[in-house]
Order: structure tokens, then C-alpha cells, then sequence
């Protein structure tokens, strides 16, 4: 019976373990979160991610005019709903003459946590024009 | 109305404002023709280089259009300004190609120094192509006065960067905090003074810079440094009238007895400093927005200006490419330019809104 017990204890404490973390964990995480944001605003202020020497930044300082808490939202020129990386991708074939990146591509993740923190503290309005 | 200028309207689908146009628009009884005359103003280009003979289409198109447009106007215009940054990062070939296709203007051209020209080669070549980059001029009882507002402090100039070419492109980033103030700065101001004093206190004074010359967001450099005490210079005047490039939208604004007006980029449109979350700045409240751009219309939210000063007031008419045309004009009624379709809060329309 105390065999038991202190295996179940054991279980508990383990399953535990998972949903545990500490302040420095978050700011670890948090940290992580910048360096991509910051790996993403690189890209949004370089040439590279076209061939014309155009930067998504000549048109959106401080990556302004671009809505992330709209999306995804009907797409009057696309006519259907869309996420923001198709309409970035659009931007990347467009005025930069550049070749589209796959919505998992880390890039693709770093410009939106760019664009995301640049929007930080707007509410969410999912569908707005 | 001059059914010339009744022919302008109706070709530009301006038509329908027409009946609506503030007495400004209209020649004032017992003004002479000989005085009546409009310019053009075409700005920010932002020509940009590829590799060997390549430009970037889009841009190119953008001017193209300007001449081509400007080219038709009926009346005449009696000669055409262009407002600053013909070229992105100040190249040569750069400034050669914009230059190739000004030169089809088929008018008198006077040019402002946009940072964009400068930072290179601190102004070297464009001066060789344009000239001066500060004087003033008469036309027809207009004093015309065109000030280099892009310069900033010596210490960011001169001795901050390894090269040349990484100075243009820290202050060729709009929203990069490495850039610096612009300012017109003390030798100009100096001469400005002096420029100013043999002018009549009743003569209408029109100031073309690239930098507004108030302060809006200093962020993105919609600001000069310098610009209380420009406006102070220019504050004893009856009729003054600053118009600016930069800043890719519409804007306009009144300061005692100076308005303010900005002009439209044929490269590309701004947003308003206003929609940048982190901010917190305005644009000036008189100013009713130009319309939200569409993205997948490449010439859309931008274009081109005809200004009228007749009356020793600017009104401005905004050809904008593939989108409504709109008329800022000076109201001599409440004293300050307004929209002749959109000023009441009643007749705003969507795309005016701006988040």
C-alpha cells in the first residue's frame, strides 16, 4: 500500500513537470521572440527578398499600413478570405519582382513577428476593411 | 471661368466639382489674364537603379505618366516644379534617368533637393543638373522662394559614417532610427532674412521645400528642425504659402497667416503618421486624408498637382492616378485651405479612413 502511494505521488509529480515553468524560462522565450522579430524588421528593411533593390519598408515604415489584425479578411482583389502571408507574399512577387516564400518558411514567420510587434497593443478586428 | 480652364476640368473628370468651386478658383473681377497663371508640380519620384540599364518599372511608370499628363495641360502652365527625391539612393544613373525624362517637359523646370539627391554626394551632381539649391524668384507678383530643407547636423554629415554610400542609405530609410532632423539651417535662414526684406509685406510669398516646414512626426522626418523660426521669418507676410513634397499623401494646414500644402509622390504613397500604433502622432486636423491605397493597383495613391495663386493663395488640384481627383483650396472665408468635395465631416467617404 505505501509502495503505491508513493508511486502514484511519483506519477503525479512527473505529469507535473510539464506545466511547470519559471520567470527565466519566459524570458527566455520572450527573448526568442524578439531575435526573430528582429531577423524579421532585416528583412522588411533589405533588398533580399526581391531582385529590384526594393524593400518592403520604402512603402511601410515601421511595417504601418499593413492590418495584421485584420486578417485573415475577404481579399477584394484575391476575392476570397486570406491570410496576411498570402498578402505578403503578393508584395514579394509584385513591387519587389521577388519569388514567394512558403507560409512555413522561417522568414515568412519572422516578417509577421515584425509586422506583429510593430501593431502590438491594437485590438483584434479579424475581417475589418 | 475661362472655358479653357472649363475644358481642363472636364477631361480630368474634375467636372463634377465644378459647380462647387470656392471664388479662388475663379479669376477675380478686374484681375488682368496677363496675371492669371497656373504651375505644375510633380515630386518624388524616387527613381531607383537595378544593375547596367534596368530602373525599376514601377517608379519609372509613375513619372512617365507626370510628364506625359502635365505635358497636355490646357492652359498652359507657366512652367512646372519638381519637389525633391527624383532619385532613390543619389546615383548618377539615377539622377541621369529621372532627368532623361523631365526633360520631355515641354516647360520652364524648377527643381527642390530632396535627401534622397543629396546624401550621396552632398548635392554635387544634381546641382549640376538642376542648379542652385536655394533662390527666390518673381512671377507675375509672386515671390517664389525655394529652400534646401534636407540638411541636417554637421556632426551626422560629415563625420559619422565610413562612406558615401552608407550615409545615403541610413537617411534613405524613412522609418530608420539612424537618420537625422532635417533642417533648412543658419546660412540659409541668414539669407532667407535677407531675401525677405527687400520683399512688400502684401506680396504673396510662395516657399517650396522638400521637408514640411512644420513639425508633424519627427519619427519619419515630416518635420525640420528649424521650422519655428522659419515661420517666424515668413509670419509678418499677409499671403504665405508653404508647399511641401516627402510626405507621399495629402496634407494641409494653417498657421497664422502661412497654409500649408502637401504634395502627392508619383512613386509611391505614405501612410499617415497617425496609423503607426507605436506613435502617437497626428496629421494636422484640417487635413481630410487621401483615399487608402490598393495595393494591387500599383499607380494607385499617387500623382500629380496643378497649382493656381492667382488670388496670392494655393489651390491645388491632385490628378491621382485611377482614384477620384481631389481640390484643396485656400477658403478666404474661414482662412485656411480646405477640401472644396470632402472638408465637411458629412462628406467623408470608406476609403478616407485610415487605421
Amino acid at each position: 500500500m505505501r509502495l503505491l502511494t508513493t508511486l502514484m505521488l511519483a506519477a503525479v509529480s512527473t505529469a507535473g513537470v510539464a506545466d511547470e515553468f519559471t520567470n527565466a524560462d519566459v524570458a527566455r522565450w520572450m527573448e526568442q521572440y524578439e531575435l526573430v522579430a528582429q531577423q524579421g524588421r532585416a528583412l522588411w528593411t533589405s533588398a533580399e527578398l526581391g531582385t529590384n533593390g526594393v524593400a518592403c519598408a520604402q512603402c511601410h515604415p515601421n511595417a504601418a499600413n499593413t492590418h495584421p489584425e485584420t486578417y485573415p479578411k475577404f481579399q477584394k482583389q484575391l476575392g476570397r478570405v486570406a491570410p496576411i502571408w498570402e498578402m505578403i507574399n503578393w508584395c514579394i512577387r509584385n513591387p519587389l519582382q521577388g519569388q514567394e516564400l512558403a507560409a512555413d518558411d522561417p522568414r515568412m514567420t519572422a516578417l509577421q513577428a515584425y509586422i506583429m510587434k510593430e501593431r502590438r497593443g491594437v485590438a483584434l478586428e479579424p475581417g475589418k476593411h | 471661368m475661362n472655358p479653357n480652364r472649363r475644358s481642363f476640368l472636364t477631361r480630368t473628370g474634375a467636372a463634377a466639382i465644378a459647380g462647387v468651386l470656392p471664388v479662388s478658383m475663379i479669376r477675380l473681377a478686374g484681375a488682368s489674364a496677363a496675371d492669371d497663371f497656373t504651375f505644375a508640380y510633380i515630386s518624388d519620384s524616387h527613381i531607383q537603379h537595378i544593375r547596367g540599364n534596368e530602373f525599376v518599372r514601377n517608379w519609372d511608370r509613375g513619372l512617365i505618366r507626370a510628364v506625359a499628363e502635365t505635358n497636355l495641360l490646357e492652359p498652359k502652365p507657366d512652367f512646372v516644379m519638381f519637389g525633391g527625391d527624383l532619385a532613390q539612393l543619389g546615383t548618377r544613373p539615377e539622377l541621369d534617368h529621372g532627368m532623361e525624362m523631365l526633360a520631355k517637359l515641354n516647360y520652364k523646370l524648377h527643381a527642390v533637393m530632396g535627401e534622397h539627391d543629396y546624401y550621396l554626394d552632398l548635392g554635387e551632381y544634381w546641382s549640376e543638373l538642376f542648379g542652385p539649391q536655394y533662390y527666390s524668384f518673381d512671377h507675375k507678383g509672386v515671390h517664389f522662394i525655394v529652400l534646401n530643407s534636407i540638411l541636417t547636423y554637421d556632426d551626422w554629415t560629415f563625420n559619422r559614417w565610413d562612406s558615401a554610400a552608407r550615409r545615403m542609405n541610413e537617411m534613405a530609410g524613412l522609418d530608420n532610427p539612424n537618420g537625422s532632423p532635417f533642417m533648412v539651417g543658419d546660412k540659409q535662414r541668414t539669407w532667407l532674412a535677407a531675401d525677405l526684406a527687400k520683399v512688400d509685406k502684401s506680396t504673396p510669398i510662395v516657399v517650396f521645400s522638400h521637408s514640411p516646414l512644420q513639425k508633424i512626426y519627427k519619427g519619419w522626418n515630416f518635420w525640420t528642425e528649424d521650422a519655428d523660426e522659419i515661420q517666424t521669418l515668413l509670419a509678418p507676410f499677409d499671403k504665405v504659402n508653404v508647399i511641401y513634397g516627402h510626405v507621399h499623401q495629402i496634407q494641409y494646414n494653417q498657421i497664422g497667416n502661412i497654409a500649408f500644402n502637401s504634395v502627392m509622390a508619383t512613386a509611391w504613397p505614405w501612410p499617415y503618421p497617425s496609423t503607426y500604433a507605436q506613435s502617437g502622432s497626428h496629421v494636422p486636423v484640417l487635413t481630410v486624408p487621401m483615399n487608402r491605397a490598393d495595393p494591387f493597383n500599383e499607380r494607385d495613391a499617387t500623382g500629380w498637382q496643378l497649382i493656381n495663386v492667382h488670388t496670392g493663395r494655393a489651390d491645388l488640384e491632385y490628378t491621382l492616378y485611377d482614384n477620384t481627383n481631389r481640390t484643396v483650396a485656400f477658403n478666404s472665408a474661414t482662412g485656411r485651405p480646405e477640401d472644396v468635395s470632402f472638408q465637411r465631416p458629412g462628406n467623408r467617404v470608406a476609403p478616407q479612413a485610415h487605421y
